[in-house]
């Protein structure tokens, strides 16, 4: 069979790409597929994965110690995530095994997701269409205010490629841009601030987009909500961990912030009761990055980082250490 | 000086801070309060001379009629079409509006809705609060609803009408274990296909193919109709985008960089997501309609922050429902507060009940500029932003 000549790639639940451009991908790379196994994934590892080289996963496969000493040949993680919180990187970082992420293939959408949720949070879109929809309009008549988006402070939590797209498209709505990032970045016009505590302060909306580490966990934690105060407004595209989320619903539900934009939450797909019934909260599936564009643009790039590894070339979107 | 004297008419719904500042000043009587008072009207209509309109209640030429005194209309919106100018101007009225100072609110509005439509916000929110969620993944329930339609509407050999063919929603996990699809249409009469074996293919391929329904609205092109204010404020934030901007206007403006057409249908030809932001006027009526709609194509999505006349609502109604036009974002409709029935069952338009300049900070800078107008003409003096 010409698929013994192909390299193997390990599979342990396929990622949305792989199912989408399986017929693809299999012109090139021989994959096993760990989850149509009846095997446990540890007895399935040890059957076949001895020499396994690669593994494609997204981020809801967590990649742990356990997982990795059953990999005793593995050189390269391929994730379709930018997210990296799902692998364990000091045991990768200890082995010399690489990784290779989704680059900036969703930085774009992921940034429009933001400003769309910003938006729908500050002028009520959601709220404002259900009241339509429930026939409401004719006996209601006017809907109440919303707020103004221009003129606006927003802090943006992690500066990069994804906080950079919102920070771009914010100023042409008149917003004035700070942010918060692990180091001051260099030629930038947006003021720095060295904690969330004191961005929130200076902020009427925070909007996070960096990475989920040991760092950031429940960095959005009440001191930060209380800074940002009555009005603030928190819009999540990064990982539900890095805000405390059990304070997040309580300052909502007792109105000590204005309003929130989610994407990502603690326990996808578990969301707090509260949040269900609020309407000054917009949410979203965990969808920042789902366009068919992205899509077709991170297979490339998937596909382009596999062969590239195994024609021992440099990988195309590698996980550098800072 | 004083002009608490001064007998204004306000029409309604306004903001209660507008209200307010117009009773420190003048005596004001609100239209509701005087239309089922025949009495009150007859008592006050020799003595009003301003009216304070919005962009729901103007002047029309009987209400200017019954007011002889009436010397200024100061609307509470920078749309004027549902004050008669014709007759304003043979009267020597002043006719005021609130041109720039909601630029940006209406801007941010059709953005927030372009936004909304393409990805789905809205959508997505009630898919989440309907706590569905947990049940299954929201790109994979969506996406197989929408394909089934399309089939068979392509397929059966009945002309369909304008009623089309609805499928039931079938879950994933019925489909995997074989269960028949059962659909229901309406208006059927051509016997059609098979529709079991045409739709569990279709099915089948959708498993396999992995499905994402939403468009990437970064990148995309974008027509404007109407580059005045608000449509130079639409084009600035779709920049931002990498949107590529295009514009159809009356005529062309040289000081802009964007791509003129002076044809509409070769605008919408030429673009993904049409902005309709332009004053309606006899010339502007219905401008939208079922040439440009087509042109614009089954992909393209229009938004409407302008006025719901500027579009052939039936035929946008009928696009829709027919996949003619993959989505549409509208803040006004043409029979307000009146939205089409079968408009709030899609799930490809986002709704809103005419809000766009509908912020805290700009009613108040409406408002004052409405004040400003009216003080300005009783002292005689230009007022700020006159229509004529």
């Amino acid at each position: 069979m010409a698929e013994d000549h192909l390299p193997q790639v390990l599979v342990l639940r396929p990622p949305k790409c792989f199912t989408a451009y399986e017929t693809q991908f299999s012109e090139k790379f021989h994959f096993l597929k760990a989850w149509e196994s009846p095997l446990p994934t540890t007895d399935f590892l040890a059957t076949h994965a001895a020499s396994v080289e690669a593994i494609l996963c997204n981020s809801f496969t967590p990649i742990t110690a356990d997982i990795l000493h059953h990999l005793p040949s593995l050189k390269l993680i391929v994730t379709t995530s930018v997210g990296h919180d799902h692998i364990n990187l000091p045991e990768c970082r200890r082995r010399g095994i690489s990784i290779a992420d989704a680059g900036h293939v969703f930085s774009e959408d992921c940034a429009d997701l933001a400003v769309g949720l910003l938006i729908d949070v500050l002028r009520k879109i959601s709220a404002a269409d259900r009241f339509v929809r429930a026939g409401l309009w004719p006996i209601s008549g006017d809907y109440p205010l919303g707020s103004k988006l221009g003129g606006k402070r927003v802090g943006i939590v992690g500066l990069g490629s994804i906080g950079l797209g919102v920070a771009k498209r914010l100023e042409a709505f008149g917003c004035i841009i700070s942010y918060n990032s692990r180091k001051e970045k260099a030629n930038l016009p947006y003021r720095f601030y060295s904690n969330a505590c004191e961005l929130g302060a200076n902020s009427d909306a925070l909007v996070i987009c960096c990475a989920l580490n040991d760092e950031t966990h429940h960095m959005i934690n009440k001191e930060v909500m209380k800074a940002l105060g009555k009005e603030g407004v928190i819009v999540n595209v990064g990982r539900g961990a890095i805000i405390d989320e059990k304070e997040l619903v309580q300052c909502l539900v007792e109105g000590e912030i204005g309003g929130a934009g989610l994407d990502v939450f603690e326990n996808e797909p578990d969301l707090p009761e509260e949040l269900f019934t609020l309407d000054n909260v917009v949410l979203s599936p965990h969808l920042a990055v789902a366009t068919p564009e992205s899509l077709s643009g991170l297979f490339h790039l998937m596909m382009g980082n596999l062969e590239a590894y195994f024609s021992n070339k440099p990988l195309l979107s590698p996980l550098l250490d800072e | 000086m004083k002009m608490e004297n001064i007998r204004i008419l306000l029409t309604y719904p306004v903001p209660e801070y507008l209200v307010q500042e117009l009773e420190k000043r003048f005596t004001v009587f609100k239209f509701r309060d005087v239309a089922s008072n025949p009495q009150l009207l007859g008592e006050i209509s020799n003595s009003i001379r301003a009216i304070v309109g919005t962009s729901a209640w103007g002047a029309d030429a009987g209400l200017i009629d019954a007011l002889p005194k009436l010397e200024i209309v100061a609307s509470y919106s920078v749309g004027f079409d549902k004050i008669d100018l014709v007759k304003c101007k043979e009267r020597g009225i002043t006719v005021t509006n609130t041109p720039d100072v909601l630029s940006d609110d209406v801007a941010d509005c059709a953005i927030g809705l372009a936004l909304a439509t393409v990805r789905r916000i809205c959508v997505c929110d009630r898919f989440v609060r309907g706590r569905k969620w947990k049940e299954g993944e929201f790109e994979l329930t969506t996406k197989f609803h929408y394909t089934i339609r399309k089939t068979l509407m392509k397929s059966c050999k009945c002309d369909g009408g304008t009623k089309g063919h609805y499928s039931k929603f079938m879950s994933l996990n019925d489909l995997c274990l074989g269960a028949p699809l059962k659909v229901t249409r309406s208006g059927c009469s051509g016997g059609g296909i098979s529709e079991k074996v045409h739709c569990v293919e279709e099915a089948i391929h959708l498993k396999s193919r992995g499905t994402y329904f939403d468009q990437k609205f970064s990148g995309k092109s974008v027509g404007i109709v109407g580059l005045g204010r608000i449509g130079s404020a639409i084009a600035k934030r779709a920049e931002a985008f990498g949107c590529k901007i295009s514009y159809h206007s009356r005529s062309e403006k040289p000081e802009s960089y964007y791509k003129f057409y002076p044809n509409l249908i070769d605008l919408a030809t030429n673009c993904k997501i049409l902005f309709v932001a332009c004053a309606l006027s006899k010339g502007t009526h219905h401008i939208v309609d079922r040439k440009v709609i087509d042109a614009l194509g089954p992909k393209g999505i229009i938004v409407n922050i302008g006025r719901g006349a500027l579009i052939n609502e039936p035929e946008l109604v009928s696009a829709l429902l027919e996949g003619r036009l993959a989505g549409a974002g509208l803040d006004v409709f043409e029979h307000e507060p009146k939205v089409p029935e079968e408009l709030l069952r899609l799930e490809n338009v986002v709704l809103q009940p005419h809000v766009g300049s509908d912020t805290v900070e700009t009613s108040i800078a409406m408002s004052d500029l409405v004040i400003k107008n009216l003080e300005a003409h009783f002292q005689n003096k230009p007022v700020l932003t006159p229509v004529i």
